[in-house]
């Protein structure tokens, strides 16, 4: 928890969503606990990013309900996302950074003494001033990451954070994702990367066909996955 | 061809011995135009942000209605204006009629629709971008509007300068409202028009040059303070 009450646990009871008639997800029954970084696993189609959207309220939900410890309004403010493609606003890098902390009543001169930190702490130091849309796609995530956590959320999501970065790029986010869960904020990422999930996971949501088919401990998924897909995901193989 | 040349140097002789006359129609000008244009944009841009990030009934309908209000017809509005301000009109104690508040206030019922349709075209496209983000930042809907105006104010510059380019040439409206009054009313656009109808074509062609210039220097004066067209800057 970060300061306050705690929004944690987060409950996801047949929980359905549909799109044009289409069912997408579910019926999902989950609950997220306080402590851990959760990798929610599975092929590209599986459900992962709607999953993702409908915990954290960027998706309606056709049925079911999604209750946080504390009401919605409350719940949101302790909330962070970062997208698979990372949202780059027109603005400086360190205006993007020190944007959530100004919208929600810092003032600027603070906010951005905050954000220079932020910025150094995940290796953005160098481009404080370059126009946010002009740098490269590793410094971009680098900066969704850093505007996800500079208002010290107690849950992060991460939609595939990694994706099409390269191996310095990918270790230098992980190892801020690692500190920030050391600090105490509960992480929930999306990935199709097993490398990542095995060093990161502390447990793992397996989804495939809009559903959940495990939950468990990332040593166990790695070595003894239940279900015939989650076994061939886990050795390579292709699942459809 | 002939009119042209002359007038081109009707023009030059003008600008060159500063004319009073032609400075004070200049000056009139601006200053109707930019300031029909300053309170379009206040009303305009924040409209337009407004369709974009709120969903209600008659949505579609509204936006719709505002597109065709780009076409607004100025006699039509000249003479909506007129009615309104003229003695027997609802507001005909204010005695604003043939004064230039009263073609202000006709350039904004012209302009504004333009600059909340244009803006709301550019800022339906940013939206798409930040709307997650917002969302996800639990943004109000004021703050959602204020970012997206804020961030797009660089392309939101078109839909300025497409109002003030609508509102300098316009001649209709402020003809019926104004009055063409000598010293008083009388701007570029109806000088130009007074003196076709007396058959000074190389006056009014100079007066034209002008004015085709007036407009290109505000734009260009525009573009370089807001610092558009450079690689560095969004």
């Amino acid at each position: 928890m970060v300061g306050g009450t705690t929004i944690l646990p987060l409950e996801l009871s047949g929980v359905i969503a549909r799109v044009r008639g289409k069912q997408l997800l579910g019926p999902i029954d989950l609950t997220i606990g306080a402590t851990g970084l959760t990798v929610v696993m599975g092929p590209n189609g599986a459900g992962k990013t709607t999953l993702l959207r409908v915990m954290h309220g960027l998706r309606r939900i056709s049925g079911g309900t999604v209750n946080w410890a504390v009401e919605d309004g409350a719940a949101r403010r302790k909330q962070a996302f970062v997208f698979q493609s990372p949202i780059m606003m027109r603005r400086r890098v360190i205006d993007s950074i020190a944007f959530p902390l100004i919208l929600h009543g810092m003032d600027r001169k603070s906010a951005k003494i905050r954000a220079e930190d932020w910025a150094i702490r995940v290796g953005l130091g160098h481009v404080l001033q370059d126009w946010a849309p002009m740098i490269s796609g590793g410094e971009k995530q680098k900066l969704a990451v850093a505007r996800a956590l500079i208002s010290a959320p107690e849950i992060l999501f991460l939609d595939e954070p990694c994706a099409n970065l390269d191996g310095r790029s990918t270790r230098e986010i992980e190892a801020v994702l690692k500190q920030a869960e050391h600090a105490g904020t509960r992480i929930v990422m999306a990935t199709h990367n097993l490398g990542q999930a095995r060093r990161l996971a502390s447990d793992v949501i397996f989804v495939h066909g809009g559903k959940i088919l495990e939950i468990t401990p990332a040593d166990r998924f790695f070595n003894e996955a239940k279900t015939p897909q989650a076994k061939a995901f886990v050795q390579g193989d292709i699942v459809e | 061809m002939d009119s042209i040349s002359t007038g081109l140097m009707e023009a030059f002789r003008l600008i060159l011995t500063l004319d009073s006359d032609l400075v004070e129609i200049v000056l009139l000008s601006l200053q109707v135009t930019v300031t029909a244009v300053a309170i379009a944009s206040l009303i305009g841009l924040p409209l337009g942000a407004w369709l974009v990030v709120n969903r209600f009934r008659f949505r579609r309908l509204t936006i719709s209605v505002l597109n065709a209000l780009m076409g607004l017809p100025p006699v039509v509005v000249g003479l909506f204006v007129y009615l309104m301000l003229s003695r027997s009109g609802p507001f005909g104690v204010l005695g604003l009629l043939f004064t230039p508040t009263a073609m202000i206030i006709a350039q904004v019922i012209i302009v504004m629709p333009l600059i909340a349709s244009i803006s709301h075209q550019t800022i339906r496209d940013l939206w798409a971008e930040y709307h997650d983000l917002l969302i996800s930042l639990n943004a109000s809907h004021a703050q959602r509007i204020k970012v997206l105006l804020w961030d797009g104010r660089r392309a939101l510059i078109t839909a300025v300068l497409a109002g003030f380019g609508r509102a300098i040439g316009e001649v209709g409206a402020i003809m019926i409202v104004g009055g063409n009054i000598d010293h008083a009313t009388r701007v570029l656009t109806t000088s130009i028009a007074l003196e076709t109808s007396k058959g000074n074509f190389a006056f009014a062609m100079g007066l034209g040059i002008i004015l085709i210039t007036v407009a290109i220097a505000v734009n260009l004066a525009i573009h370089t303070i807001s610092k558009t067209e450079r690689a560095s800057t969004w």
